[in-house]
């Protein structure tokens, strides 16, 4: 992945930076101009809080080639408190106890090296909650 | 406007093609579907294609085929809808015919997925790059996360999966053009290799090479090209969010609903009116949902409509008797022109083996992505 395109993403995948629409209070993560609830334009910046609980999970078995090392390993659709959902991977546990309804806490951690030269790219995973 | 036949069909065997290119797989399905109609000039094409860009380096397809088909100067383009390219370029063609802006237009879909790309990686382009791809999932585990979803909600199981996956290949057994033409056990399907827990194997469609084509015509001078034309009743497009995570429930294809919903309208009728029909098994799960979602069964029923035998042959609404993609072959570009050659074969009355007795009117869902887009058309035989 080209270096200005990482960079673009850093608000959201660093800091975990999501939109909240004026009008209807939707959040959307990453932030849109749009809101894909209302159509309103008016978004105000909100952070999500760092957990949330599993909506449905996997665990990849047929890694694309960036993870080959890494499989198997959980996947997840994750819901936080503020209502957005997105993709991630769970770790530090036994990838077949990822489960709906399972509660993660969210970790900025490494996530792939992208091209020959390895370049280090991050983001957040889930790990077991804490409470 | 006008209505709309089809008049000719013609697809190539789907397999690991190794002496085919690009090229001369949508060439040889194209020449196929101008032969059966008995026409040597056509107005225009359209050629679904999901990715030959990535699969074999080449854009621009146009030009390249119309080239090679021998029709160099018609207007010809590709159209792109992820695995949902064939239906797409179908609804294009459909449109093209409809408006009165031509006549003899070639609807077809080609892919050449065998030819040393990474194909998981390319797939994958399917899905939302920034938000699912970046973090490691791939196709089949986009799917696995829909069955897990739809367990979770529906109480469905992994051996419901399975009846799905041994129907498509009891059907594709007897289709001479599908990639795996053999019969597969429960006990096959559940013991294969874990792909994306819970899918395995043998519940995901496989890697091929194919290309199929139609014919189509304003439906007063079909009978000018054959004597037993298929009348398109109706087209439903439909998109959904591209990321999974953005869905309102993970469990259910809304797309497809949204899709069918449209077309049973267009075409005022209802599933019940449905006799024979192809949906889009890229996964067993997604065929499970489409048997809810194109009203087939009741919303939750989907997982017990394949072991009950109710869309098998001889069921009540037999789906995917041309082994579905599971066992035909999933070339993504071609598959939905590759779905409703079935269907048409079905309507006049040419099923062979898997004929459905008395087959009047058969529908063809087509999906792209992981569910963001859906194409379904209705079809009867006049
Ligand atoms: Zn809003």
């Amino acid at each position: 992945m080209p270096s200005p395109r990482y960079h673009r993403e850093i608000p959201a995948r660093f800091r975990l930076e999501a939109g909240k629409c004026a009008g209807c209070g939707r959040v959307s993560y990453p932030a849109r101009k749009v809101c894909p609830a209302c159509r309103g334009q008016e978004m105000e910046q909100v952070k999500l809080s760092p957990r949330g609980t599993v909506v449905t999970s996997t665990v990849i078995h047929v890694p694309p080639d960036d993870f080959l090392n890494e499989a198997p390993y959980a996947m997840a659709v994750v819901e936080t408190a503020e209502g957005a959902r997105f993709m991630t991977q769970v770790v530090d546990c036994d990838p077949s106890t990822v489960l709906p309804g399972m509660e993660v806490d969210l970790e900025f951690r490494l996530i792939r090296k992208e091209g020959k030269s390895g370049i280090l790219c991050y983001g957040h995973k889930g790990v077991p909650g804490s409470v | 406007m006008r209505e709309v036949a089809i008049v000719g069909s013609g697809m190539t065997k789907f397999g690991e093609l190794w002496d085919m290119s690009l090229r001369d797989l949508f060439v040889e399905a194209a020449l196929g579907a101008m032969k059966s109609a008995g026409v040597d000039s056509i107005d225009s094409i359209y050629i679904g294609n999901m990715s030959a860009g990535q699969f074999v380096g080449q854009e621009h397809l146009g030009p390249l085929m119309a080239d090679h088909l021998g029709v160099a100067g018609v207007p010809a383009t590709r159209v792109e809808s992820a695995c949902a390219s064939g239906g797409m370029a179908l609804r294009s063609a459909y449109l093209e015919v409809a408006s009165g802006m031509s006549d003899l237009v070639l609807a077809s879909g080609v892919e050449k997925m065998n030819d040393g790309a990474d194909v998981t990686g390319v797939l994958a382009t399917a899905s939302d790059q920034e938000q699912e791809v970046y973090y490691g999932v791939t196709f089949p585990g986009l799917y696995a996360l829909i069955a897990r979803a739809h367990m979770e909600k529906y109480g469905t199981t992994e051996e419901d999966m399975s009846w799905v996956s041994v129907k498509a290949h009891r059907n594709g057994a007897k289709n001479p053009h599908a990639q795996f033409r053999r019969v597969m056990s429960l006990e096959d399907v559940m013991t294969s290799s874990m792909v994306a827990e819970p899918l395995r194997l043998l519940h995901c469609s496989p890697v091929t090479d194919g290309g199929a084509a139609l014919l189509l015509c304003p439906l007063d001078r079909a009978h000018e090209f054959t004597d037993r034309p298929v009348k398109i009743l109706a087209s439903g497009a439909a998109t959904s969010t591209l990321a999974l995570a953005d869905r309102a429930d993970p469990a259910d294809l809304d797309v497809v609903d949204l899709s069918g919903k449209r077309a049973y309208e267009m075409a005022g009728l209802t599933p019940e009116d449905i006799d024979v029909a192809e949906v889009h098994d890229c996964f067993a799960i997604a065929e499970i949902c489409c048997y809810e979602a194109l009203g087939f069964v009741e919303r939750g029923k989907g997982k017990d409509a394949a072991r009950e035998g109710i869309t098998d042959l001889g069921g009540r609404i037999p789906v995917n008797v041309s082994g579905g993609l599971k066992s035909k072959g999933h070339p993504v570009g071609a598959t939905g022109i590759a779905q409703a050659v079935t269907i048409i074969e079905q309507l006049r009355g040419e099923g062979g083996e898997v004929q459905v007795e008395g087959a009047n009117i058969g529908l063809a869902q087509n999906l792209g992505g992981s569910g963001a887009s859906s194409v379904v058309h209705i079809f009867q035989g006049v």
